[in-house]
């Protein structure tokens, strides 16, 4: 019974074609936008949660100055001296590993190769707090860094530019006039956050950088990564107590430093599309409330037109239950209808959008059951009062309506 | 149910159209009993009550004032959800304009009150096609009432009165729509079914050609039965 009903209703839907997409519309434009705009938005966030992640997970970065996230660069702001790093290591507790690094950007050579890349100096603790794995080789050691050894780590752009088919490791590459030993390779990690490549770096003992090419002891940043997510806050409290200390900031006085949480800078993101999300589901809503009415409007006009079939229904023994089903059936087909094109069109925008951002296409088959439940909702809501209107007619006068 | 009294029984039936002074009596008490087997013809002037008095029979209306009592049970005062299982089971209508659903083929058309009746798919089938048959349609079963003549459709509406196999058939000018001889086939088709199947058959008609196979006359005038005659059978 159910399924001739189901039948009947689709058959009445494809008599009408064109006036039935027409109705959809509002249901379409509301569940697409709906789908899409989850899709895309759990895309963006999952992308930017990745990047943070590739970050480092419980990471703090200290730098000098007051400047806004970006990426690392040396401030005009006084920098760090080695002594700054070596009083934070014996006070501060719960740290897994601690990291100081200095960057420049310069010309890297290999044979007749060259190419610009980051050139960063650090120490062993760096692979550890950036989350860094190697594809081949190993990370410079203690004693290298103690050293100022020429050796260096690659990332996977340098590698890919500058040695092609050849093995990088034991190869010298040549950056700011000297050449260093490549040691080890790094497992390529993709974009950053901020949009730039994280694999056309150059890794070399913190000394090494500074004597060779920065001609300096400044340190720009200070990577800290705290063992433990809840000790985040005490770790980035005692490190800003710390270091006003060592850098003789005056009580009251604002911070010559800012040691960041890069944790928080991905909840702010997520916070920042979730307001995204509202105000898209704002519209979503509309768009469904008028697609409802629509369906309503649909079934009001095809209750009329359709009386004189009511009228004959009735007649030969239909229940008022049984016509009241078959309308509600039609409206609800209709707006299942309505909402399976929404959930095509919704995932297609998803798709073309993560393929031109760049980020992942991430479909929740969640989120298109309850897309389709919910239009399938929408039709009982909006389709009720035409389908009762149809059950309470009166079989003698339908019959007689023209 | 009895099978002595008569199937149907008006007693006193009153059927008022609005209120007070400007209410239209279209039936001023019509007393009236027609036998299990017999073939009825009603006629009478336009307005005389002829289709209100059908549809009381029908139980699509209820009378104002009376009792109506079909196969012996009152039934004056059933609901519409009582109303449609009576009809569906014991009554089939055929009606001037055929009413047959457009766009749908003449074997779904009469298969339709099975279908409320909630007989399965596979039996359904077998006694629409059966009901076809009986109408001399054969052949047409996937016809839709637009690739069929009105006499054709005729057949269809009769069929799908007859498939639930009622008591009682009635037939509101079966004819009025159909030339004189596509009528008499009609016709024959309904003598035929009261005559071998005992089907009752209660048929409103302006023409006396027509009334003339039934076995019995009644003359409305002015809501009441003016004239009752019942002939030998022929
Ligand atoms: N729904 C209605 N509302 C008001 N008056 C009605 C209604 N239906 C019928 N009538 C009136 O009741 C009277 C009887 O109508 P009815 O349809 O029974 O006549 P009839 O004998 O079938 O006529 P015809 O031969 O033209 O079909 C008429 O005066 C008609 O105007
Ligand atoms: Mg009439």
């Amino acid at each position: 019974m159910l399924w001739e009903t189901v039948k009947l209703a689709m058959l009445s839907i494809r008599r009408n074609v064109l006036r039935s997409v027409l109705t959809l519309l509002g249901i379409v434009i509301g569940v697409a936008a709906v789908i899409a705009m989850v899709t895309i938005g759990s895309g963006t966030s999952q992308k930017v949660q990745d990047d943070l992640s590739k970050l480092g997970s419980n990471m703090l970065i200290v730098r000098p100055g007051q400047n806004t996230f970006g990426p690392p660069t040396v401030s005009e702001a006084r920098s760090f001296k080695e002594r700054d790093v070596a009083i934070l290591r014996s006070q501060l507790s719960g740290v897994r590993a601690m990291a100081p690094s200095a960057s420049k950007t310069t010309t890297v050579v290999f044979g007749a190769l060259n190419d610009q890349a980051t050139v960063t100096g650090s120490d062993t603790g760096f692979f550890t707090v950036q989350d860094w794995t190697f594809a081949a080789g190993r990370p410079f050691g203690e004693a290298e860094v103690r050293a100022g050894a020429a050796v260096c780590v690659i990332g996977e752009t340098i590698r890919s530019t500058l040695f092609g088919g050849i093995d990088p490791i034991g190869q010298r590459l040549r950056t700011g006039g000297f050449d260093c030993q490549v040691v080890g390779l790094l497992e390529a990690k993709g974009q950053s956050a901020f949009g730039t490549d994280q694999d056309n770096t150059v890794i070399m003992p913190l000394r090494t950088f500074q004597r060779r090419l920065a001609g300096s002891t400044r340190i720009a940043n200070i990577y800290i990564s705290v063992a433990n997510r809840e000790d985040v806050p005490r770790v980035q409290a005692d490190t800003e107590r710390i270091l006003r200390e060592l850098r003789r900031v005056a009580p009251g006085a604002e911070d010559n430093f800012t040691v960041r949480d890069m944790t928080q800078i991905a909840s702010t993101l997520a916070a920042t599309s979730t307001v995204m999300t509202a105000l898209l589901g704002a519209v979503a809503a509309v768009s469904l409330l008028v697609g409802g009415i629509g369906i309503m409007n649909i079934m009001l006009v095809s209750v009329t037109e359709r009386t004189r079939e009511i009228g004959i229904r009735l007649a030969i023994g239909a229940l008022g239950r049984q016509v009241l089903t078959q309308f509600l059936v039609e409206a609800i087909v209709l707006a299942l209808f309505g909402g399976v094109i929404g959930i095509a069109v919704g995932l297609g925008l998803a798709g073309m959008a993560a393929f031109g951002m760049a980020i992942p296409f991430a479909a929740d088959p969640r989120i298109v059951a309850l897309a389709f439940v919910f239009s399938g909702l929408i039709g009982v809501i909006f389709g009720f009062f035409p389908a009762r209107r149809a059950a309470r007619l009166d079989p003698i006068e339908a019959l007689r309506h023209e | 149910m009895s099978e002595a009294g008569p199937l149907v029984s008006l007693a006193g039936v009153e059927r008022l159209y609005g209120e007070g002074g400007g209410a239209v009596r279209a039936l001023a008490g019509v007393d009236l009993d027609i036998a299990s087997g017999s073939f009825v013809a009603i006629m009478g002037p336009s307005g005389s009550g002829k289709s209100t008095a059908m549809n009381i029979i029908g139980c699509l209306d209820r009378p104002t004032r009376g009792t109506y009592r079909f196969a012996g049970v009152d039934v004056t005062g059933l609901d519409r959800d009582q109303r449609a299982r009576l009809r569906r089971s014991y009554l089939g209508f055929v009606f001037q304009g055929y009413n047959l659903l457009a766009r749908t083929t003449a074997l779904e058309n009469v298969e339709l009150p099975l279908i409320y009746r909630g007989l399965p798919r596979g039996q359904r089938r077998q006694r629409a096609a059966e009901a076809i048959r009986l109408v001399g349609l054969e052949g047409r079963e996937h016809h839709t009432p637009a690739q069929l003549s009105g006499g054709q459709q005729q057949r269809v509406a009769i069929a799908r009165a007859i498939v639930t196999e009622p008591l009682l058939l009635l037939a509101d000018e079966p004819t009025g729509n159909l030339d004189t001889a596509r009528s008499h086939e009609i016709m024959d088709l309904l003598t035929g079914l009261n005559r071998e199947r005992g089907l009752t058959v209660v048929m409103v008609t302006h023409e006396p050609d027509m009334a003339a196979y039934a076995s019995r006359s009644i003359r409305f005038v002015d809501g009441h039965v003016a004239g009752d005659e019942t002939r030998r059978a022929t």
